[in-house]
């Protein structure tokens, strides 16, 4: 039973909302294990941290609000189970606190409850021992909320590098340090980040709701985004020595399995999930014993983890059964399946592949696209007809500082026999090169190809 | 960080079949540490009396059928699961426990 001597309140990172002394349940029956380490109920804590808010901010109807709630919860939590040990089922025992001091506050600025729409503050009021998670849900919504969250976390209107974090903090359950630390930014600029998107969302009333109509797609689009985003700084990170930060993977990965399981009807849900799954097959493989980065062809395939394989294709599967129109994360998810059920480079199905990258160009247009599609038409049908396309893209120029458009020019040029012209191509790549390995590399390959020409 | 974890307890004590309410409380709870994105595996094991022991020693196979009289077993079931640390491996292993009612898990890292 928790004291109600006045205690200094621990504030949560945005500052608390109740001034009043914590919220006790009387006749909470404590767990088998009576005490409870600072640790386990902070792991707790951010098992249950998104579905809390999500449960929260439906019933505050404020995203920012239901934070500050979610976080007094855990003040409480530190408070009682420590001596008590975690109550049975502890997301039930958080969400019930949380709703009791959106109460009590409402109860006690009567301008507030003008202010955000509080739904079903009664059925709250009175609830005296430590309900079951059957009745906190029993308006089943706790799933449905935990997706209005995320197109909430990630709408439009606020900037990439926002939703990202903000998505991390709300749905991810990391603190503003975690995210700091993943993003190696000073924390300030992660909590102020977090800070202003919850301001601009809370000033623009963005609607606690799953977009529906017109709206929806631009919206899961949002949504998808940033749980690629997030993946891509953890695939080859912009920021920092290591060449990937896999905590960030690992994130985005849990992001997009919870949400295959929130909108399992989406068909590029699926496609991202499957894209995700098989990239981070290849994680451990990419990476030589000196952190320096392997290419795909390159790469100890046996090196690859067959369970994530597996459940990339079958979500890519399950994305193509949703839908014969199939999208660019789908698309992607299918080149790096063609990759994924080679078990050498020699049994890639090329021409698949070449096929697939012309279809995800037609998508999305993009020269590195082209350039990747080059590549898998020289294994298809030879290096001639990819080189045909190489020079396509090289044409425009867009490219012109981009040393793999010149390597990869450089090796079909040699390929088909122009040797002088490859030497000159592979000087072009070294020079642009930003990575020791890979201007050595084409350095040697630009005198081999010199030594060629007679 | 993937965790493998899996139920012990002797074998030779029955264990009582499981109520239609366990079973569908051990779905639910299946289904949320699915959809969590934790549970990436999961089933049950049969009795060592239907399973044999292998091993090869200086060349020669040994195979020796079930049961076999270990103290404690690796009962009932396994799991594979995917968590950011240890510590919420062990706090979804208490929630299995609690949904099992009783019984002992360990947990180890899968490398």
């Amino acid at each position: 039973m928790a004291e109600s001597v006045a205690c200094p309140r621990r504030f949560g990172h945005d500052g608390g909302v109740t001034a009043t002394g914590p919220t006790t349940f009387p006749s909470t029956p404590a767990s088998p294990s009576p005490a409870a380490s600072t640790a386990a109920i902070e792991t707790v804590f951010r098992i249950e941290f998104g579905r809390l808010v999500a449960g929260l901010a439906r019933h505050v109807g404020d995203v920012s609000l239901a934070e500050d709630l979610a976080q007094d919860a855990l003040v409480d939590a530190l408070r009682q189970w420590p001596a008590q040990g975690v109550p049975r089922n502890p997301g039930a025992w958080l969400m019930t606190v949380g709703k009791r001091k959106a109460v009590d506050l409402f109860r006690r600025d009567r301008t507030l409850l003008t202010k955000y729409a509080l739904i079903g503050a009664g059925d709250t009021a009175d609830m005296g021992d430590e309900p079951t998670r059957e009745i906190v849900e029993a308006d089943g919504q706790i799933e449905d909320d935990r997706l209005r969250l995320m197109f909430v976390a990630c709408h439009p209107m606020l900037s990439v590098t926002a939703r990202c974090a903000l998505t991390l903090r709300l749905l991810g359950g990391l603190t503003t340090a975690e995210i700091a630390r993943a993003y190696l930014q000073p924390e300030p600029t992660i909590a102020q980040r977090i800070v202003r998107a919850k301001k601009a969302i809370a000033n623009a009333h963005v609607p606690f709701e799953i977009p529906a109509g017109p709206d929806r797609a631009a919206r899961l689009g949002s949504v998808l985004e940033v749980i690629y985003l997030v993946y891509n700084e953890g695939y080859s990170a912009t920021a920092g020595d290591e060449w990937t930060r896999p905590e960030l993977c690992a994130e985005a990965l849990r992001l997009a399995r919870l949400l295959a399981g929130l909108a399992p009807d989406e068909p590029e849900v699926h496609g991202l999930l499957a894209l995700i799954e098989i990239q981070s097959s290849r994680l451990k493989a990419r990476i030589g014993p000196t952190g320096e980065p392997i290419l795909l062809l390159d790469q100890d395939r046996h090196a690859w983890d067959r369970l994530h394989i597996n459940r990339g294709l079958a979500a890519l599967a399950r994305a193509e059964a949703l839908s014969a129109d199939i999208g660019p994360y789908t698309l992607q998810a299918a080149i790096a399946a063609c990759h994924a059920r080679a078990f050498r480079p020699e049994e890639t199905d090329w021409g698949l592949l070449a096929d697939l990258y012309g279809r995800l160009a037609a998508l999305t247009p993009s020269p590195i696209i082209e350039l990747n599609r080059a590549v898998a038409v020289s294994f298809a049908t030879g290096p001639a007809d990819g080189l045909d396309v190489v020079e396509q893209v090289a044409a425009t120029g867009a490219l012109d500082n981009y040393h793999l458009l010149h390597s990869v020019r450089a090796d079909l040029l040699d390929k088909v026999g122009r040797h002088a012209e490859a030497a000159h191509a592979f000087d072009r790549a070294a020079a642009l090169a930003q990575n020791g390995r890979e201007r050595q590399l084409s350095a040697d390959r630009a005198s081999a190809s010199r030594q060629r020409v007679s | 960080m993937r965790f493998f974890g899996y139920t012990l307890g002797d074998e030779s004590v029955p264990m009582p079949m499981p109520t239609a309410e366990d079973m569908s409380k051990m779905d639910a709870f299946v289904e949320e540490v699915t959809k969590a994105g934790v549970l990436l595996a999961t089933g049950g094991l049969g009795p060592s009396s239907m399973g044999a022991k292998i091993s090869l020693n200086n060349g020669e196979f040994t195979v020796v059928d079930g049961p076999f009289a270990e103290a404690k077993e690796l009962i009932g079931g396994w799991a594979l699961m995917e968590c950011r640390d240890l510590d919420e491996a062990i706090e979804w292993s208490k929630r299995f426990l609690s949904v099992l009612g009783g019984g002992e898990t360990r947990v180890r890292p899968v490398f």
